[in-house]
């Protein structure tokens, strides 16, 4: 076996995001206050946030979402990276970021982009959500929502909790609910 | 897209073998930038693919035809030189190319292998996951193919 040494590898990746020619460049981010976090984005911004990323499994959704060609590719997430960065430390609190919600249904993404509304340090509930977006009556379809919402973090899910104040639920699980409200003031 | 798996898992099941290829064709210093010509091509190519097959012969045909444009480049640039090893330079492909873009992939990879790139049979299976056997089978009915063509024409 031919190994290809390092530098070869990484300016191929590099090249591949910078030809514009990639569905969705990604890079696994291993060491940020919530664990491991694979991050995507397409050639129309942030496409994906997965919390215990198992790449195999993530690269063929992504490739059945936005197509074939998916590529780790470590440059071409230097935005979002220091835009996380800064969140984790406190000192941003709010994303700048383009988002890509194509392969969201329409009832997902309404929902998320009141979701988006809902402003750093502060939480609302499933039911006011729902009623914000006409459906009071679907509190539990917004859980549903929220569970699998693409951009966690980013798309502040962890900012919705129950009528009487208890957590209730996280896709990326509880302790990281907690500890991301923790870091926004939200909870003492 | 079924069977089509994400770049990235084609580029690193392949890229080995196509570093190996371009090193034995075009020597170690050229075989660097001809890696991400390679890579490139396939990239932009891929998004057209209809199927996942033969995805191996299919790379490998892309990092031979690397090889050949760029000995036909510095050919173009340097005057006067000498023509490069024959080896290096494969013009049957072009010709050949035209001919068989009618042909099931497996044929025409097999024909565009043996006859455009001088494989023998026995690397002609194992670029195509099959074997040697095989893959004599598949040039020898690709061209029965062509000349059925040829004769209706």
């Amino acid at each position: 076996m031919t190994a290809v040494p390092t530098i070869l590898d990484e300016r191929f990746r590099a090249a591949a995001a910078a030809s514009g020619e990639l569905d969705v460049a990604y890079d696994v981010l291993d060491d940020t206050p919530v664990g491991p976090l694979l991050v995507g984005v397409s050639d129309r911004g942030l496409c994906r946030i997965d919390f215990d990323p198992e790449p195999e499994a993530e690269l063929e959704r992504l490739a059945r979402q936005f197509g074939p060609r998916v590529l780790r590719s470590p440059k071409a997430l230097g935005l979002v990276q220091r835009e996380l960065d800064e969140y984790f430390t406190g000192r941003r609190h709010a994303f700048d970021l383009e988002l890509d919600l194509r392969p969201t249904p329409d009832f997902h993404r309404r929902v998320l982009v009141e979701l988006n509304r809902v402003e750093y340090g502060h939480t609302t509930t499933y039911g006011a959500l729902a009623a914000q977006v006409g459906a009071p009556r679907a509190a539990r379809a917004v859980g549903t929502v929220m569970n699998r919402n693409p951009l966690p973090i980013v798309l502040p899910c962890h900012r919705v909790v129950g009528a009487n104040g208890s957590l209730t639920g996280y896709g990326g699980g509880l302790d990281r609910k907690e500890w991301l409200l923790r870091l926004e003031g939200a909870l003492l | 897209m079924s069977g089509i798996p994400p770049f990235e898992r084609f580029y690193e099941t392949h890229k080995s073998e196509v570093l190996a290829l371009l090193r034995r064709r075009a020597g170690r210093d050229r075989a660097d930038d001809l890696f991400q010509e390679t890579f490139l091509r396939a990239l932009r190519a891929y998004g057209r693919l209809e199927h996942g097959e033969h995805l191996r012969a299919w790379v490998l045909t892309i990092a031979t035809n690397a090889v050949v444009d760029a000995a036909r480049r510095e050919r173009a640039t340097t005057e006067l030189s000498v023509e490069p090893a024959s080896e290096d330079v494969r013009p049957a492909v072009e010709e050949l190319a035209p001919l068989t873009d009618d042909l099931p992939p497996k044929e025409r990879a097999a024909v565009v292998l043996r006859y455009g790139y001088d494989l023998d049979y026995d690397a002609i299976g194992a670029a195509l996951g099959s074997n040697e056997q095989a893959a004599r089978q598949a040039a020898s009915a690709g061209v029965r193919r062509l000349r059925k063509e040829k004769e209706q024409r």
